[in-house]
């Protein structure tokens, strides 16, 4: 054998080991999901004696009336839906009207979006909460532990990235396509759902992942909108309410919490490419 | 006729936006940063004649030990988190870009746990750190381990150190992929001259490699620092602040990073004002801070 040869099967080796220690955390999840909780305490490393349990587990938690968990998954669906639906749809209108129209309040529109991405939650978080309660006193219309609230939170907060997005790309479209269409009597707005909307399908496929896996996932932001034990919940609500109860039921917590991983990992297992391609695109950016 | 320097479609295009921006954005910001200089509370309205009181929220702020300690806190974290992420994920970049059999398996593997919210993976971790760490310490026949004072998340300096590595598992993956992109990037002729010229490979890590990617170290050194600066959620799920130590003869939480300390000064303590006066301070440093960073990163990258 030769050394070259040697250091490429240690390479191989090593990379192995890493990659089995990166993933040790979602095994840990995995056995001990599937135990009684005397199991846990007595070995949490090694197989379960019966992997059914993981079944009852599951079960247990998804018909729980005090995790709620099946309510919070359905919030957490239609949160993020609505959210993505209309961040992408309003973003890449404005992006196209900001990008086609050449003044100077054009572009600081564009800027003042860009330069809002410095500014970090915390500083609104309190404020917003005063003055979402402030215009349900005034409109009527709640935006407290509410989904409007919710979903209008992540379209301001999404906005800036989504917007900034979607402007460099629609930059690259040659102006001609639009003027042919100008010419053929089209309306503005026709131009842009029947030209440019399809051209972004790309474009549109990043900034889904980047706002979906942020949303999805986003503890913060519910947290102070929606509140604990609402009758709004998302996941990371139902799992923190449930695991950051005094008495540590570790099997159920580890069963909600695979529970939750699930459709991300299956989303990524789907969709791996565009994924990574979408959230590296969104930081390079 | 002239045409409409702005015409319908762009405001109508840009309204809904520009309305949502302004409601959670604007509105809100510039209110905190009002706020910051008065007696604001929980309870005050909008429109409220509150009490101006200049600087006073934060002539507290600089006096109070909880502050100090957490910023002091959020500085070594940051600094720790950015050097254990930047050189793990340097390394397996490297690792990833050579020819390996299973390295688009690796990559995705390194990069899974990028997808799952921070708050969960604190309590996945929460469990390692207090139930199978001292199960392992018990295998390799250290029972010590399993001792309540000698847990990891017992001790507030264990404890960031848990901070650190659970941030570091989270975003080790994502950074990794930034650099194998860059690393990819680089002309291969570059590489095969150097090997002909007989450089070792340490020699082509210094003289190619990290020049030809510093690029990207300007974005991964930035994202890196913004994300440990404003951690929450991981710090809320594994030591949730704590344990308690002493500081300036108070009693504190031991792990706070900043972004908690703003959170429970405005809800836990009920001082709204308090809280929002040390969200602005979080602001201007975060800004500063992350202006030097890229400018001074800027300066060294190389022009291709």
């Amino acid at each position: 054998m030769t050394d070259r040869r040697r250091g490429a099967i240690a390479l191989e080796i090593l990379a192995v080991l890493l990659f089995l220690l990166f993933l040790f955390p979602f095994f840990i999840v995995l056995v001990n999901a599937a135990k009684i909780p005397f199991e846990i305490t007595q070995s949490p490393l090694t197989f379960p004696a019966e992997w059914r349990k993981i079944v009852d587990n599951m079960v247990t938690i998804w018909t729980s009336v005090n995790i709620r968990y099946s309510q919070s998954f359905l919030s957490s669906v239609i949160i993020t839906a609505a959210s993505l639906v209309l961040l992408n749809l309003l973003a890449s209108q404005a992006a196209w009207a900001l990008v086609r129209t050449k003044t100077k309040l054009s572009a600081g529109i564009f800027i003042t979006f860009v330069a809002a991405m410095v500014i970090p939650f915390q500083i609104v978080m309190f404020p917003l909460l005063t003055w979402f309660r402030e215009i349900a006193q005034f409109t009527g219309i709640r935006l407290l532990r509410s989904y409007a609230g919710i979903v209008l939170a992540y379209i301001g907060f999404g906005m800036s990235q989504s917007i900034f997005m979607f402007h460099g790309f629609i930059k690259s479209i040659p102006l001609e396509l639009e003027e042919a269409a100008t010419i053929d009597g089209c309306t503005p707005r026709q131009i842009f759902f029947k030209i440019i909307f399809p051209i972004l399908k790309p474009i549109h496929a990043t900034v889904l992942v980047l706002n979906g896996i942020w949303i999805w996932n986003d503890y913060l932001l519910p947290l102070l909108i929606l509140g604990k034990g609402n009758s709004v919940m998302t996941i990371p609500l139902a799992v923190s309410n449930f695991a950051g109860a005094y008495v540590k039921q570790w099997d159920l917590i580890l069963t909600a919490i695979l529970m939750a991983m699930i459709p991300i990992v299956i989303f990524f297992l789907i969709a791996q490419k565009s994924i990574i391609k979408g959230m590296v695109a969104g930081s390079i950016k | 006729m002239r045409k409409a320097k702005h015409p319908p479609v762009f405001w109508l295009f840009l309204a809904p936006v520009l309305v949502a921006f302004v409601l959670v954005i604007v509105v809100p910001f510039l209110l905190g940063v009002y706020y910051s200089f008065t007696n604001w509370s929980a309870t005050a309205r909008i429109g409220e004649n509150l009490a101006f009181i200049g600087f006073g929220n934060y002539a507290k702020i600089l006096k109070d030990p909880s502050f100090a300690y957490s910023f002091m806190l959020t500085v070594v974290y940051t600094i720790l988190n950015m050097i254990a992420i930047n050189v793990i994920a340097f390394s397996l970049a490297m690792l990833v870009t050579q020819r390996l059999k299973g390295r688009n398996v690796y990559r995705a593997g390194f990069f899974v746990p990028n997808l799952i919210g921070g708050l969960i993976l604190g309590y996945i971790w929460q469990f390692i750190f207090n139930n199978a760490v001292p199960s392992i310490g018990t295998l390799l026949g250290f029972d010590s381990w399993a001792a309540a004072e000698n847990l990891v998340l017992a001790k507030s300096a264990t404890a960031l150190l848990a901070l650190v590595v659970v941030g570091a598992w989270q975003y080790a993956g994502y950074i990794m992929v930034i650099y194998v992109a860059a690393i990819e990037n680089i002309p291969q002729e570059l590489i095969e001259a150097a090997q002909i010229d007989g450089a070792s490979p340490l020699r082509r890590l210094f003289a190619i490699t990290l020049p030809m990617t510093s690029q990207a170290f300007t974005i991964t050194l930035f994202l890196t620092l913004v994300n440990s600066f404003k951690q929450f959620d991981v710090n809320v799920s594994l030591t949730a602040g704590g344990p308690a130590v002493m500081f300036m003869d108070q009693p504190i939480y031991g792990t706070q990073l900043l972004a908690m300390n703003i959170y429970n000064q405005g809800f836990k303590s009920n001082d709204m004002a308090g809280g929002q006066a040390r969200a602005v301070i979080f602001f201007l440093v975060l800004a500063i801070v992350s202006v030097i960073q890229v400018s001074v990163n800027k300066k060294k990258e190389i022009e291709l």
